[in-house]
This record gives structure tokens, C-alpha cells and sequence, in this order.
């Protein structure tokens, strides 16, 4: 499957994703830009962050407390869209996700 | 080679070196040096996630990213020495390598148990992958383990081999866990959890003798003449900076490099980043500070690179660390040493509570379990104080 992301400078980067992987583990598989993934993807440091296609983001199962706590405190603008790329697990309905990369993690 | 990059160790803070260094437009060849046969890869879940489910190392990288960014990897590398004066390394392999800029980032190495039985079979320690998957291979076959050290790695292991369902025993010599970097509030909560799990713990209490019978460890013996029959022995006792280069070459060195607030060793072309560097921490009640985490190592790190790149920056990122331990996850903002005064918010008995440190009435740290909006909050709080006063 397929996953896009929209980096800082405006340009796109389609990657090859696995199902079952996470978009951050894609992300720092394919060296995206801009998503940090600082503590490796445990929900702990709120560094891989990105906004989701409004258009898709209800498909994704919606961020629990923990995600939802550390989205408060992301560096970058909060918006309704806001998630952590460690906690987007792919599967083939979500192909061709867009992914967009904050303008900061930190 | 005027211009050539060499870095001495390739975990968090080497990696971070030449990957910010090379972002930063550092124009020179980059070359990162490792002693293990691995590509950079992440070590928090080693303790953790790596033995409960059946571990796969994870890449800080995509495997593409060394040629994308230029820069040349040479894993199973070992310095052996530093010539300052020609800017010189010596490899293990005799060979000789040039360099216009050096940056260690060797890390630090575990310390070792002294006692009787020390050298016996079954006895582990955790900082490697290889380590970790010595670790994982030997516990799937045994019931009893015994972790020596109350400290972070020791708890999460003894977390991860209690949810695997292991009799675990924690030995901790001091008067609480984490009597180093916690509040007596946040020791009790964790050794409770631990407890109520089932991990039986040990404080005040020391190994004199490890037992062994047909040369693996069989049990323990604490200095209170109790002995603890088991099968597995995993020791967290803390780790030794690998700064033994960095002093052999005449670099000021004091429990780690001591580097300045740009990241550079008492050496103009050298700098320091990561387990092995003391540096000044504006978070800190002391002059200098050798901080064990994956935030202190990357943004150090990338201080050095600015440094580098001809753009120096004083470091100034808020400390944050954190640890999972069962269902527990516990957050650290700022630096918490040395406070005076605390302010606890909510109620251990709820599983959900902070502990503020106040040193000379101002917030210097923020430890929080399960409230990670508290530990967000905190930080960002921290991170401004500092920012204001500079």
C-alpha cells in the first residue's frame, strides 16, 4: 500500500507502506522530514506528529487518552486533524493516506 | 582531511551529530565510526517492548539514509587512540584516519558486579541489542530471576519478565528505588506497583555472592545472610562513561568529557555529545551534569552540530525522560535534583498524580504518572522559564 506525505516545503513524498506498520515507522523508514519520533514510538514525546487529510481522518480509530493528553502539548499548531503517526497503525483500506508534516516537532 | 567529520560512536548522539551536521549544511565528508555491528537502532525498548514481544530491533533510520545524506557508516569500528596535535585516530585495525573535526559520542558502558560469582553463566547485563537478545534467548527457558539494581533498566526489566511470568526478586541497595532521581512519593508508588504484581523487592539490601553450580548462577546470597535461589541474573547497577579516550588524549574529563555550553571539549576541532559528556544544563543546580537519556544525548548532539557547522548555540532544551513500567508510565520534566521543597497534585492511591520541585521557590522539575498532558504541560513550562531568563 501506499502512503503520502506532504512535506514542509509543499512537496509530496509517496512511499511503500506495510500493513500492521505504523506511519511514523514508514516515515522514519522512508527518511521523511520533519517527524522526529523521538521516543520510538511509544506515546511518550508527542515528535511525530502530523496532520491527517480531513477527508479520511474519521477513518482512523480515534487517539485514547494518552494520545489525546500528549496532543496537547505538540510544538507545532493543533488542529482538529492532529495526530501521532506512532499510533496510526496502516492497513490496506487506509492506501494512499495523506499525511501532512508539522511545521516543527520541537 | 581539513574538512573531514569524524565521530567516535554511533547510538542516539553520534547518529544525531552527523545527521544535524549534515542538515545544518556541513559540507565536508561525515564519518560516523561504531563499535557494534548494528546500524543505529532504539535502545528504549530494549527493557521493555524487545522482551515482551518477541524482539526486532528498530532502526533510527530507514535503510537508505546514510547514502541519501552523504554520509559514510562504518559499523564494527573501534578507536583505539587520539593525536590531537596531527588530528589523527588510531583504529583497532592499525589503520589511521584523518580528521579536520572529532565528535565522541561513545556512550558509556554498564557497571559490572565485583562480588564472588561475578563472572558465573546466567548473569546478564542490558545496553546493546545483542545484550537484549541474550537476554530474551535465556529467560524463555528459566522461572526464577533475580534483577540487582533498583533503577530504571532494573525495574523495566523486572516489569517486562514478571509480565512474561517469571518469579522476579528486585535488589536495590539503597534505601528506595530510584533513590537517585526520585522523590520518596515516586519510589513508594512504583515499589507498591511492583509488589502488587508480584515482584518481590529487596531494598537496603546487597549481593556479596552469586552461587553457581556447574558454572551458571544457582542463587544469591545479600548481606543479610538471606539467599535467593535462582535461575537468571540481570544487573542494573548504573554505567561508566567510555571517556578513557578522551583522557588518554590529554581532553579535560571528569565522570564524562566535560564540554562547554556549545558542546565543545577543552579541544577547539573536538566536541562531545551524548552518556560520555558533562555539560552545563541551565535546568541544573550544579556547574555541570552527565545526563543518561535519549533527549540529552539528541539535543546535545545537535548543539555539537551547530558548533560544527559555524553556528553555535548554548544548549538550552528542557530535560524530559520517561519510563513504563507494567501499566504505569512515568514522565520526568526538568531536572529534579537538589530540591527543596515539592507540591504533590492528586493521589498516588489513584494512579494518576505529579510531584513538583521547587529549589529556592522556582519549578525545576516535574515528575508525573499516567498525566501526560501534566508532563506536556510541565515541559513547555520549563522550557519557557529557561528561555525568558536568556
Amino acid at each position: 500500500m501506499k502512503l503520502i506525505f506532504i512535506l514542509k516545503d509543499g512537496s509530496r513524498a509517496e512511499v511503500e507502506a506495510k500493513a500492521g506498520a505504523t506511519a511514523m515507522e514508514t516515515a522514519i523508514r522512508n527518511n521523511i522530514r520533519g517527524i522526529d519520533g523521538e521516543c520510538g514510538g511509544c506515546c511518550s514525546c508527542a515528535t511525530c506528529h502530523v496532520y491527517v487529510e480531513p477527508v479520511r481522518a474519521l477513518l482512523l480509530p480515534p487517539p485514547d487518552e494518552v494520545e489525546r493528553e500528549l496532543l496537547e502539548g505538540v510544538a507545532a499548531e493543533r488542529r482538529p486533524t492532529s495526530r501521532l503517526s506512532c499510533q496510526i497503525v496502516l492497513s490496506e483500506e487506509l492506501d494512499g493516506l495523506i499525511l501532512q508534516v508539522p511545521a516543527a516537532q520541537s | 582531511m581539513d574538512d573531514r567529520l569524524v565521530i567516535i560512536g554511533a547510538s542516539y548522539a553520534g547518529l544525531q551529530l552527523a545527521a544535524a551536521a549534515r542538515d545544518g549544511g556541513y559540507a565536508g565528508p561525515i564519518v560516523l565510526l561504531g563499535d557494534e555491528a548494528h546500524a543505529p537502532y532504539q535502545r528504549p525498548p530494549l527493557s521493555k517492548g524487545f522482551l515482551l514481544n518477541g524482539g526486532t530491533a528498530q532502526p533510527l533510520k530507514g535503510p537508505d539514509y546514510f547514502a541519501q545524506a552523504d554520509i559514510e557508516f562504518r559499523p564494527g569500528t573501534r578507536a583505539v587512540a587520539i593525536d590531537r596535535a596531527q588530528r589523527e585516530l588510531m583504529l583497532a585495525d592499525g589503520t589511521v584516519l584523518a580528521y579536520g573535526r572529532l565528535g565522541l559520542t561513545t556512550g558509556a558502558r554498564c557497571r559490572t558486579l565485583a562480588c564472588e560469582g561475578a563472572q558465573l553463566d546466567g548473569i546478564h547485563y542490558l545496553r546493546t541489542l545483542d545484550d537484549a537478545a541474550r537476554l530474551a534467548a535465556a529467560a524463555t527457558g528459566v522461572r526464577r530471576v533475580v534483577v540487582v539494581g533498583g533503577g530504571f533498566i532494573g525495574l523495566e526489566v523486572a516489569a517486562s519478565l514478571r509480565t512474561l511470568g517469571k518469579d522476579v526478586s528486585v535488589i536495590e541497595a539503597g534505601e528506595r528505588l530510584l533513590g537517585r532521581v526520585a522523590h520518596p512519593i515516586v519510589s513508594r508508588y512504583l515499589h507498591d506497583l511492583h509488589e502488587a504484581k508480584g515482584v518481590a523487592i529487596h531494598t537496603r539490601a546487597q549481593v556479596v555472592r552469586v552461587a553457581g553450580k556447574d558454572g551458571r548462577v544457582a542463587a544469591v546470597h545479600l548481606d543479610d545472610g538471606r539467599e535467593l535461589a535462582c535461575d537468571l541474573v540481570v544487573v542494573g547497577i548504573g554505567v561508566v562513561p567510555n571517556d578513557e579516550l578522551a583522557r588518554s588524549c590529554g581532553l579535560l574529563v571528569d565522570g564524562g568529557i566535560v564540554v562547554d555550553r556549545y558542546a565543545r571539549t577543552s579541544d577547539a576541532h573536538i566536541v562531545a555529545a551524548g552518556d560520555c559528556a558533562r555539560y552545563p544544563n541551565p535546568w541544573a543546580r550544579t556547574p555541570t551534569v552527565r545526563l543518561e537519556s535519549v533527549q540529552s544525548a539528541n539535543d546535545l548532539a545537535r548543539t555539537a552540530a551547530a558548533t560544527v557547522c559555524g553556528r553555535p548555540a548554548p544548549y538550552r532544551a528542557v530535560p524530559w525522560f520517561w519510563s513504563d513500567q507494567f501499566s504505569c508510565k512515568l514522565q520526568m520534566a526538568g531536572l529534579s535534583q537538589g530540591w527543596e521543597t515539592v507540591e504533590v497534585v492528586g493521589d498516588p492511591a489513584d494512579h494518576q498524580f505529579s510531584i513538583r520541585y521547587f529549589l529556592q521557590g522556582q519549578l525545576t522539575g516535574v515528575d508525573s504518572v499516567n498525566q501526560p498532558g501534566v508532563h506536556m504541560q510541565a515541559r513547555k513550562q520549563l522550557q519557557q522559564a529557561v528561555l525568558a531568563t536568556q
